[in-house]
């Protein structure tokens, strides 16, 4: 049954991964991304890691891939330009992804079947009472706190240089300022006029 | 038939090269290429993922929940500068980056 689940997660996302660098249309190369990521989830839960499954779902489908949607829609683009290198690069491409496929795959093979993982056939079993999740915090909380809030130090430092990226001031939008309307007196803000009968209002 | 260690690694390693197989065919499209890059950085996850599962050590996915929080920060400050340059150039041509600098 577990064998099953895994080949069907591990033929629909290396599927769908060739689908997000050869389909034509970008928007359907971030709807395939989202298919990998939702099998890469279903594979991490087969490894027992539930909590880095939900992770990967929310933050990349639900905000990752979003964006990329939000900005492939937004930027106006002729994605059909981009397509006449495919040919020309596929050779190459081909030559070094099939070299670094066999190298990649040697050195698991080597890892996997005498590495200090081989003893263990089976994937870490979650200890009685203990979720992933509680497994998780008790770790990351205590001997990986520092970096725990460096990594949210990350994430603050790239929001702010996003904002500030993408921020831009425009002229000749009219915007509230607070400080002039205070500011502004009777005096300022009206003149008493003598209007002579007969005659209209100059200004 | 169980699945072991070297099943999870053989899939992580086809979606690395994948990865490194999109950059090279979409050289023009940037967003081809940030969208390989989260490939081979989820790639790299799943093997970190499985490492830690088949040594029965949870550091592992502590160091998966690092390496997704610096691909998110990647994500957003790639975008942003994608977004900036399309607003100043009008396409996104990689090649004529090179203008940016000094």
């Amino acid at each position: 049954m577990q064998a099953v689940a895994f080949y069907i997660l591990a033929l629909v996302s290396v599927a769908a991964a060739f689908l997000v660098i050869t389909a034509k249309n970008p928007v359907h190369s971030v709807l395939y991304l989202i298919t990998v990521f939702f099998s890469a989830a279903g594979l991490f839960v087969l490894l027992g890691a539930e909590f880095l499954a939900m992770l990967l779902v929310v933050v990349y489908v639900g905000a990752v891939a979003v964006l990329f949607l939000f900005v492939v829609m937004m930027l106006d683009v002729d994605f059909a330009q981009f397509r006449e290198g495919f040919a020309r690069y596929l050779p190459l491409g081909g030559v070094v992804g099939a070299v670094l496929l066999t190298e990649i795959i040697l050195v698991a093979m080597t890892v996997a079947h005498t590495g200090a993982a081989a003893k263990n056939a089976l994937p870490m079993a979650s200890a009685p009472g203990v979720s992933n999740t509680e497994a998780i915090g008790q770790v990351l909380y205590t001997d990986y706190f520092y970096l725990f809030q460096a990594s949210g130090l990350v994430l603050l430092v790239a929001m702010i240089g996003a904002i500030v990226l993408t921020l831009r001031h425009r002229p000749g939008v009219r915007r509230q300022n607070i400080a002039k309307q205070v500011a502004r007196t009777p005096k300022t803000g009206m003149t008493i006029v003598q209007i002579k009968p007969g005659e209209g209002v100059s200004e | 038939m169980t699945i072991g260690l070297a099943h999870y690694l053989t899939v992580a390693a086809i979606l690395f090269t994948i990865g490194v197989f999109g950059i090279f065919v979409n050289r023009k499209n940037v967003i081809i290429i940030m969208m390989s890059i989260e490939l081979i950085l989820l790639a790299v996850n799943i093997n970190l993922v499985a490492f830690s599962a088949f040594l029965h050590d949870v550091v592992g996915q502590i160091y998966a929940m690092f390496v997704l929080t610096v691909a998110a920060a990647e994500a957003a400050v790639g975008l942003a500068i994608l977004v900036t340059y399309f607003r100043n150039r009008g396409d996104i041509a990689v090649d004529g980056a090179s203008m940016m600098k000094g």
